[in-house]
């Protein structure tokens, strides 16, 4: 008994101890390895690969970062979250960062205390039914059985739209995207909810994709970012400043292909200050000169990424809509780097 | 002989509490007493100013907020702008009730397989071995998925019931077997004798205890004429009608009348719904400590001296009466113990609840208000704090019937 409360007493105040330490960005240089916080496996987001190798859009931004800061897209380590248990991992320090798919609310930002660092997919919720159920509006589900991922906004979002549309619905909390997937395939749920993206990468992943709609209604705004820690700004500059270097690289014209010759020198000095060629802008952040084009390097610009984890050509086929450059009618702007 | 003197009365020094041994061991439980209060305040400190520096504060105000998520199975008035506190107050009906419908199965279930196992037909008592050594050798995590998972891919979903040529079909019209839960038709009263239907319930309860208080008196009476006379009166036929006439004619007062399930829209309405989750979690805590109880209960049959049965059968007892009259009154002694131990494991192992889904308190509580607030460490301490109580609880009632049943020594 008496151990138990020392064992006890000891958890707590190691997770607080966790949570007090500053500096993260040293934390990060000293052990030469990013540790960023992911999904336990959603693909085009974060899956590992047949050869088990993380990839996807959220663990592109990890590799960006650690590029950013190491020079070495895959000194990262991935530990997978789950709804549940990811903000604790972040709160107690087992993570740097996390790129969770993660949408931005206000209690996450100030009650939560995080720091939420740009949006990295603008998203919505949305529902999923097998097309033989015939629904082909969200306000026709009266009475319908819901699998929802627990401890996600989705589940507040859900009771909000059939409270208000004054319809009734029995809510099925699933720990996991993978549970929820088997348990909506056994048609023990008639209706799948979570983010729009999920949706489109969860059915992306059934033998008969053609099998299922998504239905027209987005109940909720979704913007979905990386997020660090409350209270240590340098770092949360770092992960802030990586993540736009992705996006001003689109914005610019900067690709993969063309990064070393751009590197070289170029005529627009925003690019050169992104590239560390003028300026100096990795100083102010604590890095090298190169960190923007290492994190360019790691995996291409926003949209390179974008195309190659859940673009149109890939099995999730999400059309940019929202997430295209604020130029091409979208939501996305970087801030200037200057 | 003056010599043999008291030694001298010296007054106490401080060397006495080293060295000697009336205080030694005084000393050092207080130096460990005080290193252990020391080590305690420190980590409590150490948590508080973290949190501090954190700008994390502890407080419980969350608990009158608006919880805004729904609950699948709410044995009280629940909806979505409920407070947390009352999200957990579901959740914790939720685990007790699954706890006390767990405790009751896998009792009936080990002193089945234990008895069984002590079986002299060979087939019988291998059965029982297997279904021990399976059941307790694999964690109870996997027996809940398992279950579940068998469960909703076996059983048709409501869509099969659907249609002229539908692929499933009720039982009886009655039941319907679902991969969402078992729905079961519902009794209700057409003209109760009160307004609110637990009022009703409780009368017909009421009903059952006046005909268990007939049929104690009944007993009584023939005990004591058989006292008397030394025939005991045939009380079967009035032991029978003191439980069915009054349950009968309650029934037929209030107008008993059944609402069956039926297909309406997504999912049957009407009846009653003992949902998947419920019955995946149930049945898999009952099969798992089951195999546990087993064993008890085969410990506490073979401690009992073979010379106890023997001289039973050598009275001319038949060997279900040894079973009853003198094995299993003293097996019990062994059996309870340990059995206390099983009713605390199902209790705390139904927090597993949230890998099927069902919302027990670790899934409402401990799962989506920790999650939507934020509160770690005040939810968690809330938590500690119920299944403490509960187990504690739990405990405290079969100390006292354990202490009915052991050995009295007058």
């Amino acid at each position: 008994m008496k151990k138990s409360v020392i064992l006890g007493a000891m958890t707590f105040a190691g997770l607080a101890a966790g949570a007090a330490s500053a500096g993260t960005l040293d934390d990060v240089k000293a052990r030469g390895k990013l540790n960023c916080g992911v999904t336990t496996g959603l693909v085009g987001f974060a899956a590992p690969n047949a050869n088990g190798e993380w990839e996807g859009f959220d663990v592109a931004v990890c590799r960006a970062v650690a590029a950013a800061v190491l020079g070495d897209s895959s000194a990262v380590e991935f530990v997978p979250t789950t709804g549940k248990t990811r903000f604790t991992a972040l709160a107690s320090g087992e993570i740097d960062m996390l790129a969770r798919n993660t949408t931005w609310t206000f209690s996450r930002d100030v009650d939560l205390k995080f720091e939420f660092v740009g949006v990295n997919y603008y998203d919505g919720q949305g529902f999923m039914v097998p097309k033989e159920l015939g629904v082909s509006s969200a306000k026709e589900l009266d009475g319908a059985t819901v699998c929802i991922q627990t401890g996600t906004t989705t589940e507040l979002n859900l009771a909000d739209f059939f409270r208000s549309n004054n319809i009734s619905y029995e809510p099925v909390p699933i720990e996991t995207n993978a549970e929820a997937q088997q348990q909506y395939l056994a048609g023990a749920c008639d209706v799948y909810t979570t983010d729009a993206s999920g949706l489109a990468a969860t059915r992306a992943t059934f033998d008969d994709p053609a099998g299922h709609v998504i239905l027209p209604e987005i109940i909720s705004k979704e913007p979905l970012g990386p997020l660090v820690r409350h209270g240590d700004h340098e770092w949360g500059d770092v992960v802030r400043w990586s993540l736009m270097a992705l996006i001003a690289a689109e914005e610019l014209g900067v690709t993969s292909a063309n990064l070393s010759e751009m590197a070289a020198g170029t005529e627009n000095p925003e690019i050169n200050r992104l590239l560390g060629t003028e300026g100096t802008l990795g100083e102010m952040l604590g890095l090298s000169a190169d960190w923007g084009k290492n994190a360019i390097a790691a995996q291409g610009n926003y949209g390179e990424i974008f195309a190659k984890n859940i673009g149109e050509d890939t099995p999730v086929g999400l059309a940019r809509g929202l997430n295209a450059q604020w130029t091409e009618g979208g939501l996305l702007y970087a801030p200037p780097f200057r | 002989m003056s010599t043999l003197t008291d030694p001298p009365n010296e007054g106490f020094r401080l060397s006495m509490l080293i060295n000697d041994t009336r205080y030694r061991s005084l000393t050092f439980q207080v130096i460990a007493a005080i290193v252990l209060a020391l080590c305690i305040w420190y980590l409590g400190n150490n948590l508080i100013q973290n949190l501090r520096a954190a700008g994390l504060n502890i407080s419980y105000t969350f608990l009158g907020d608006p919880a805004g998520y729904d609950i699948n199975q709410r044995l009280v008035e629940y909806d979505s702008q409920s407070s947390h506190a009352k999200a957990a107050l579901v959740g914790l009906l939720n685990t007790l009730l699954v706890a006390f419908l767990a405790c009751i199965t896998a009792t009936v279930f080990g002193v089945v397989a234990g008895v069984l196992r002590l079986s002299n037909n060979w087939l019988v008592s291998k059965l029982m071995a297997v279904y021990v050594e399976i059941f307790r050798n694999i964690p109870v995590l996997i027996w809940i998925i398992i279950i579940f998972t068998i469960m909703t891919a076996v059983l048709p979903g409501p869509r099969a019931f659907r249609g002229d040529n539908a692929t499933a079909s009720m039982v009886l019209d009655a039941f319907a077997f679902t991969n969402r839960g078992i729905y079961v038709p519902m009794p209700w009263f057409e003209n109760g004798l009160f307004a609110s239907t637990a009022m009703n319930w409780l009368l017909v309860l009421g009903g059952f205890a006046g005909s268990w208080i007939a049929a104690h008196q009944i007993n009584v009476w023939a005990n004591a004429k058989q006292e008397a006379t030394g025939v005991r009166p045939k009380t079967t036929a009035m032991i029978l009608a003191a439980w069915l006439v009054p349950f009968l004619a309650l029934m037929l007062i209030m107008g008993l009348t059944w609402e069956y399930p039926e297909l309406k829209g997504f999912n049957f309405s009407g009846g009653i719904k003992v949902g998947g989750p419920l019955i995946a979690l149930w049945f898999a805590l009952s099969i798992y400590t089951g195999a546990f109880i087993a064993e008890n209960v085969r410990a506490g049959i073979q401690a009992v001296s073979k010379g106890q049965t023997e001289a039973a059968s050598a009275l001319g007892l038949r060997p279900r009466r040894v079973m009853n009259l003198v094995v299993l009154p003293q097996a019990l002694r062994v059996i309870i113990p340990p059995l206390i131990s099983n009713f605390l494991n199902i209790t705390k192992n139904s927090s597993l609840a949230i890998a099927v889904g069902y919302a027990d308190i670790t899934a409402t509580l401990g799962g989506i208000t920790l999650n939507q607030t934020g509160r770690a460490i005040e939810c968690v301490l809330l938590l500690m704090l119920f299944y403490l109580t509960a187990s504690l609880t739990i405990s405290m009632v079969m100390n006292v019937y354990n202490a009915s049943v052991k050995l009295k020594e007058r």
